[in-house]
């Protein structure tokens, strides 16, 4: 059994309903992601941000696909690479946009502008010893 | 804002040549210092913009270049602003000659591209946002592209066809340049038969890597009307300008937005402030423009850029394309180079390039391209990392 490791420390949380792990303004409704590497709000120089978990579910805001092996350190997980889709997506309450993969099996003719997706976290790649994962967007099924 | 003269221009073509960049500049250098009748020796300010990937930045820098030409004593300064670095260096050598401290400068940009995506330096960078896009999301640069072409779709009605038009135009265009890379004239059907990149783009909307080489010799007014210029291609703008909080566009090489939970988003976006800026010191408008050569990255960016630039209002780009308004022989002709398209990115060199074509545009030198009778271009580009560039020259 392979470790499941995250393939960047500290950027999201592993449990059954995983968050991105992001940096907020104190007092004020300003986020950041990632927190490690955030940039800054001018009406508040200096502020030392809290960590937060982002919202997990959000709209497809616009989504491509990387139909070409994308050069390191991006290290495919199959071999042929198979493309992948990537998303671009907005977050309702912290009024910004995400990027991120998703997951497996997603074509772009599977999303379309302002579907409802969520987080999870799958594998990015894996080695002898590893799985590492990473965030990716799912689209959320339909519940009747 | 006071005006600076452009003496002399000069470009390396743009190929594979897989030579030491410093040939490509050296070569662009000695032809704008022909071009403007300027000795080396009176240059007395070397403005370099800066390319990382092939060496450390410090080594890929004016004093490289002005090594190359033989050591003259002149003072010397290097620029990265990504794609917009040459823009950054020709800001650098205005505020020289407007502050008196230099009469002449010289600015040159160059590179040699490894073939295929553009990508970080090796090692294991967590905390830079460049290398975390890649390593954890796939991003390359295409993704970018291909995420704002399709919101193009969503938003306008924008259709795979208009982008290849884009591509078609921009090649009939540049048939005629000698220094494109790619000079063959592609029909729509060739874009749309070409291989998917980034869903909705094809290879032939995306441009490629190049090698290449660009300057550009400047002066004072006064030194230019003494030395025999006497109605030189001027500067009249320059717009190096960063985003305004919040930017919530996603661009490269971020992997999230800025947040506008706080504060609202300003009225006018990035793109739009870089065009606003240049606008707002030539005292100039989007109607006083007769030309332009804008990043086309993608073939779908150079349709947003029609927007920002205020040539037509939002989402009417495609209608301005189709029109044929911003083909040769239209109302605004845009890249009559040819393009990102045609020459591919020499990424220092680009911004430099883009006032070399249009210098030529309003000097009535661009055979076989010319657009007739035009007196104001203007350029617009971008650098990753929140890096404006857009310069106005007019005659």
């Amino acid at each position: 059994m392979k470790t499941r490791v995250p393939a960047v420390e500290g950027m999201f949380t592993m449990d059954d309903e995983p968050h991105l792990i992001g940096g907020k303004v104190p007092g004020r409704d300003t986020y950041f992601f990632p927190k490690h590497v955030a940039g800054g709000d001018p009406a508040a120089l200096g502020a030392e941000l809290e960590e937060v978990l982002l919202s997990r579910r959000g709209k497809v805001w616009s989504y491509t696909s990387s139909d070409y092996t994308p050069p390191p350190p991006f290290v495919a997980n199959t071999d042929p690479y198979e493309p992948i889709t990537v998303a671009a997506v907005e977050l309702e309450k912290e009024q910004m946009v995400i990027l991120g993969q998703c997951v497996q099996g997603i074509t772009p003719d599977d999303l379309t502008i302002g579907t409802e997706v969520e987080l999870v976290v799958d594998t990015l790649y894996e080695d002898d010893e590893n799985e590492y994962v990473v965030w990716k967007w799912k689209p959320v099924e339909e519940s009747n | 804002m006071e005006e600076i003269a452009i003496l002399g221009v000069g470009m390396h073509p743009w190929g594979k040549w897989g030579r030491n960049f410093v040939d490509y500049g050296s070569l662009a250098a000695r032809e704008a210092l022909d071009d403007a009748g300027v000795d080396w020796n009176d240059v007395g300010f070397v403005s370099g913009a800066i390319t990382v990937r092939c060496g450390y930045p410090g080594y890929v820098a004016g004093s490289t270049f002005a090594q190359a030409l033989g050591f003259n004593g002149a003072q010397v300064a290097s620029s990265y602003a990504a794609c917009a670095s040459g823009a950054t260096a020709l800001q650098v050598a205005r505020g020289q000659i407007l502050s008196g401290a230099t009469d002449v400068a010289l600015i040159i940009g160059a590179d040699t591209t490894p073939k295929g995506f553009l990508a970080p330096n090796e090692g294991d960078r967590p905390d830079d946002m460049d290398w975390l896009r890649f390593k954890l999301v796939g991003a390359t640069n295409p993704v970018y592209f291909g995420l704002q072409a399709r919101r193009r779709m969503d938003l306008y009605g924008a259709t795979t066809d208009d982008f290849a038009r884009v591509k078609v135009k921009n090649s009939r265009h540049s048939v005629h340049n000698p220094r494109a890379r790619f000079t063959k004239e592609y029909d729509i059907d060739d874009v749309n038969n070409s291989p998917v990149v980034s869903d909705p783009l094809r290879l032939l909307d995306i441009c490629a890597t190049s090698d290449g080489g660009a300057a550009i010799v400047v002066s004072s007014m006064e030194y230019a009307k003494a030395h025999g210029h006497a109605d030189p291609v001027r500067v009249a703008g320059i717009s190096t300008v960063t985003p305004t909080f919040p930017d919530t566009v996603i661009d490269l090489p971020y992997i999230a937005t800025d947040s506008a939970g706080a504060t609202s988003r300003p009225d006018r976006g990035f793109k739009q402030s870089i065009g606003d800026r240049v606008y707002a010191e030539a005292g100039l408008g989007p109607d006083d423009v007769d030309v332009a050569e804008v990043y086309d990255l993608s073939s779908a960016l150079e349709l947003d850029w029609y927007e920002q630039l205020g040539f037509c209002a939002e989402g009417e780009a495609e209608k301005l394309l189709n029109d044929g308004v911003t083909t040769i022989g239209g109302r605004l002709p845009v890249n009559p180079s040819g393009g990102l398209g045609a020459f591919g990115e020499a990424v220092p060199a680009q911004a430099i390039a883009q006032v070399c074509e249009l210098t030529w545009q309003l000097r009535g030198q661009a055979e076989g391209r010319q657009v007739e009778g035009a007196s104001v271009g203007v350029t617009a580009n971008q650098g990753l990392f929140g890096h404006g560039s857009s310069v106005l020259v007019c005659k």
